[in-house]
Order: structure tokens, then sequence, then C-alpha cells
């Protein structure tokens, strides 16, 4: 089963390439940008086909090692 | 007194660190990441580099290979860890040292030397020292210290700042703060003060015709306090 998770930064982390690639959007006529947040995205299969437990295991691996989450927030997004 | 550097895949300031070491005395060896033990050890260094290619984020593989639980176990029974550049990634990354290191604030590699105020003396790394602005060399992209504000006041409350940026007269300052690190701050302890991760590199200053001589002041006076 292939579930995915999404690791944005934390709303006070600076996040200096967020704000280049706004400056860079803007620069190219994007003028209606407000902010943008750079983040990682994953997609795992695990061998496992209970959707829950699926879910629990990337959970898992987001706390311990995928994300930081002095800086990190996690999100399980989807499972197919 | 013995000492060991652990070499991770990626990493390319062990040999200097060793050549450091073995200089001023200690009886060094170098580690593989994928033993399981360590051996008889006063120090353990994690030295400089781009372990695991910097993939994830900046230390994140090394802190979770096999001699890190032995690295973590040492620690943890009191026994003296310095983790330097990546090495200080690493130690953030396996929890011995609080926050993490963020990109460089003006998104650039810095490499140049810069001067640090030694904070707290009441430690085994810096004790006795009779220098209180040392002159080191930095070269790094992450290397902006973060943490959050309430790790931040049990820093402060506990003294666990080892030692800030800033000029050559100990002023520190915006100006002065080569990476964007909260307070410039460009090293820190656990709270028992055995372990020490910074982003300066002591190892490069160890040679008065090549840089300058205040890596081989860190060092002189470190043996001294271990043994």
């Amino acid at each position: 089963m292939k579930v995915s998770a999404v690791i944005t930064l934390k709303k006070d982390v600076l996040d200096p390439q967020g704000k280049v690639i706004h400056e860079t959007l803007d620069g190219m006529g994007f003028n209606s940008v407000n902010e943008v947040r750079q983040g990682k995205y994953f997609e795992i299969d695990v061998n496992e086909n209970d959707p829950k437990k699926a879910k629990d295991l990337v959970e898992d691996m987001c706390k311990k090692l995928l994300a930081n989450l002095v800086i990190e927030n996690y999100k399980i997004i989807e499972t197919q | 007194m013995k000492s060991s550097v652990i070499t991770f895949p990626g990493s390319n300031c062990d040999r200097d660190m060793d050549v450091a070491l073995t200089k001023f005395g200690f009886k060094n060896k170098m580690v593989w990441h994928n033993d399981q033990e360590l051996p008889k050890s006063d120090l353990i260094v994690l030295p400089g580099g781009f372990s695991y290619g910097d993939y994830l984020r900046c230390g994140s593989m090394a802190s979770k290979s096999k001699i890190m639980n032995s690295v973590i176990n040492f620690a943890k029974s009191g026994g003296l860890v310095m983790g330097i550049c990546n090495g200080f990634q690493i130690l953030v990354e396996a929890e011995l040292v609080p926050g993490v290191l963020l990109r460089n604030k003006y998104l650039q590699f810095i490499c140049k030397n810069v001067h640090v105020k030694v904070d707290n003396k009441e430690n085994t790394f810096f004790k006795n020292l009779d220098k209180k602005v040392l002159e080191f060399h930095i070269a790094h992209n992450e290397g902006n210290y973060f943490c959050t504000n309430d790790q931040l006041k049990e820093i402060e409350d506990n003294n666990q700042i080892a030692i800030y940026y800033c000029d050559q007269n100990g002023n520190t300052n915006d100006q002065i703060n080569p990476n964007g690190s909260i307070k410039n701050i460009a090293g820190i302890f656990n709270k028992e003060k055995n372990v020490l991760g910074m982003m300066p590199h002591p190892e490069r200053m160890i040679d008065e015709s090549l840089s300058g001589e205040d890596g081989s002041i860190f060092f002189k006076n470190l043996l001294n306090n271990i043994k």
C-alpha cells in the first residue's frame, strides 16, 4: 500500500528558500502571492494492506526520521 | 589520553581531526560508522563533512547509524563527546544537544575565519582556557542555529551556550553573525556539559604558518583538562 507524507516547516521557522521563490514569482508577474513555504513530499510503499496500520507505520517514520519536530510538521495525506 | 574519531560516508574532516588530536598527545583511533562498539576512549569526536551527502536533513542519516547507539550510550553515561560542523548537525539530529541547524540565513555557503567568544568555562572543554576570544574557521551551508523559545529559555537557564560568534574584541551583534543563528550561537552543550556541538573547526587552526594557533590552544587545554 502507498502512503504519502508531506513535511512542512513550522510557522515561525525562517524559510529563506521560500522567500526567494516568492520574490522570483513576484518578479515574473505573479503578484498575488502572499507567502511561499517550501516543504518535502514522500511517497512510501509499505508492505501492509491495512490502511490504518500503514498510516501508523508512516507516522512513526515521520516522527523518528522524516521530520525534525523542532522545526517541521508532518501530514499523512493519502492512502491508495 | 585516548580519543576516537567516527568516520561516516561523506565525512571529510575526520583525518584533519586525527592529525590535530595526535599532534597534541591523544592516542587516536578512527572508527567506521558501521562498527557496533567504540574502542575505550576518553573523548569521541564526530567530525565535519557531508555525511550521506546531506540527504534529507544534514546529519539525519548519520544520527541513525550503528555506531551512534554506542556514542549515545557513551554520552548518556557522562563520556566526553564533541561534534564539529557536520558532527554538530549529527548531535542535534541524535538529540544529544537541543535545537537544529537550518540553512544559512542568506543562502550562501560560508567559508572564512571567525571569532568566537567562550561564554562558559565551567566544563571540561573550556576550563582553564586563558583566552576569552578564539579565532576559528567555519565552512558550512547549514549552520543557522535555531531552537524553540522554550528550548532557548532552558538552554540559557542551564548555561548551555558554549560559544558565540563575535568580533575580535568579543562583542556580539547582528553584523558579526555570519549565518543568522539565534543569539549568535556557534556552539552548544548538553545539560550536563559533557557533549559539545559547534560549527567552527578548531582542527583547522593548529599551525602557525598555515592558519593560526587558537586551535592548538583549544586542544592543548582540552588534553590537560581530561588528564
